[in-house]
């Protein structure tokens, strides 16, 4: 099992934003899925610990969270957040950044092409690209960690269709090229349906439905 | 360098005109300021008083363990009064008060130690105070700052953190824009020095019948002194604030958490 939570609760102020939460996730393409507001970003931040619980236990392929070093495990377990935020300069200075975080050796233009970047992106100032680029060269930035798990946070929200679609593509494109887990958020079942093999829907900080797709999206 | 007027009480009571004269266009503009004013104007009074009976007293000691507590307590302050400017910044006295107690001690230890001026009290005590007062308002500046830039960044700042940066590194560029927020106004006042405006120091020397030769070096020796203590000042403040936005796992505290 890639994840196990058991009894994971978190409040911020008045908010129960994760009520006694326990499920598995499983290794391979898993999407959470819910209504605006009922946990599933907050839960992702779990999983690589840019934030803990209040209370419960998040275990991370059979060891618990708290044992590994946070560093090292958001190198491996890479989150992707919803909003792009590239650190300024170009496109490939930030894929060298995350490469040598990670210590290992850059090869942009595949970083590049496995998020559906022309190899010339590398040079583009991050200040003159879209939105959906951004999105991309997220992705590629991440992907320059050499992760094993890729934690995505609604990463078409911000998106049209086209470039919904393009990168719906990329991503099973990845799955295919690379030995890599997904955990995609998003608040769009059919979107969970067309990526991933696994679900898990969640409803005011509490699993609601969790399995097969067919289980958990019925 | 040693040059002495006297200033009859009949001379400051004059120039409350001018407070009078403020006031009245404040009252005429509707600005609303008048009371401020007076209240300015009484707080000098009373605080420059003070303080002025304070150095003399500890002139005529010539104790440098005085100088000690006057700094000391300058410095505390100090710390408070620049923290009441960074409210977005947890926990800012503690940075604020070491930042102002290194940038105070190195500078007047350099000072000394060069043989710019002597360890008495006659020259370390408004040095000091110069010194505290200028850092004070530059870090004070820097955290401000600095409290704007992570509440406004959370974002860049947690999508670095999820690279596997530690805290340090992606506080890196708001550290930077704080600390040369925190250092610009001197530096720039440093550059239109003489253009501009006269520095107070200058003023005083000159008023007082000092050569203009005389008024200009000390001037001199002030403004990078200051220049000095702000640069330690900010540097030090904006270094050890920033490890108060995260926790010990290097992650960005909720804010108000």
């Amino acid at each position: 099992m890639l994840f196990e939570l058991r009894d994971v609760s978190l409040r911020r102020g008045e908010r129960q934003v994760l009520d006694s939460l326990a499920t598995q996730i499983p290794a391979g393409a898993a999407a959470i899925v819910g209504p605006s507001g009922s946990g599933k970003s907050t839960l992702l931040r779990l999983l690589n610990r840019l934030a803990d619980p209040d209370s419960g236990a998040i275990e991370y392929r059979g060891r618990p969270l708290a044992e590994y070093d946070p560093l090292a495990l958001r190198r491996e377990v890479s989150l992707v957040p919803q909003l792009p935020a590239l650190l300024d300069g170009s496109v490939g200075s930030n894929l060298r950044y995350a490469a040598d975080l990670a210590g290992k050796e850059l090869d942009a233009g595949r970083c590049l092409g496995l998020a559906g970047l022309d190899p010339d992106f590398a040079e583009r100032d991050v200040s003159r690209l879209s939105v959906g680029e951004q999105q991309r060269a997220m992705l590629a930035r991440a992907l320059a960690q050499q992760p094993r798990v890729l934690l995505l946070d609604e990463p078409t929200a911000a998106l049209d269709h086209a470039a919904r679609d393009a990168i719906e593509a990329t991503l099973v494109e990845l799955r295919r090229e690379l030995d890599i887990s997904l955990v995609l958020v998003s608040h769009d079942p059919a979107q969970a349906r067309r990526l991933a093999s696994w679900a898990l829907r969640l409803e005011r900080g509490r699993v609601a439905a969790c399995g097969t797709l067919e289980e958990a999206l019925a | 360098m040693s040059i002495s007027i006297h200033v009859s009480l009949g001379q400051v009571a004059a120039s409350l005109a001018l407070v009078a004269l403020a006031a009245a266009i404040s009252f005429w503009r509707q600005t609303d300021l008048e009371r401020d004013i007076v209240v300015a104007t009484v707080r000098s009074i009373v605080q420059l008083t003070a303080i002025g009976y304070a150095i003399k007293l500890i002139f005529e000691a010539d104790s440098l363990l005085l100088v000690a507590v006057l700094l000391s307590a300058m410095v505390v302050f100090g710390a408070l009064t620049a923290r009441s400017r960074a409210k977005k910044v947890p926990g800012a006295f503690w940075p604020l008060l070491i930042a102002l107690a290194v940038a105070g001690a190195t500078t007047l230890g350099l000072v000394v130690a060069l043989g710019i001026f002597e360890a008495t009290p006659r020259y370390l005590v408004p040095v000091g105070g110069m010194v505290i007062g200028n850092a004070m308002t530059a870090s004070a500046v820097a955290l401000n700052r600095l409290g704007d830039e992570v509440t406004g960044s959370r974002a860049a700042i947690e999508a670095t953190l999820a690279l596997g940066a530690t805290a340090r590194e992606a506080a890196a560029p708001f550290v930077r824009r704080a600390l040369r927020s925190g250092t610009i106004a001197l530096v720039d006042s440093t550059k239109t020095t003489g253009l501009i405006f006269f520095p107070g120091t200058m003023v005083g020397m000159l008023l007082a019948g000092a050569e203009p030769t005389d008024a200009v070096r000390l001037q001199l020796i002030l403004l990078y002194a200051l220049l000095g203590s702000v640069a330690i000042a900010t540097l030090v403040a904006t270094g050890l604030a920033y490890r108060n936005f995260f926790t010990p796992a290097q992650q960005l505290r909720e804010p108000g958490g």
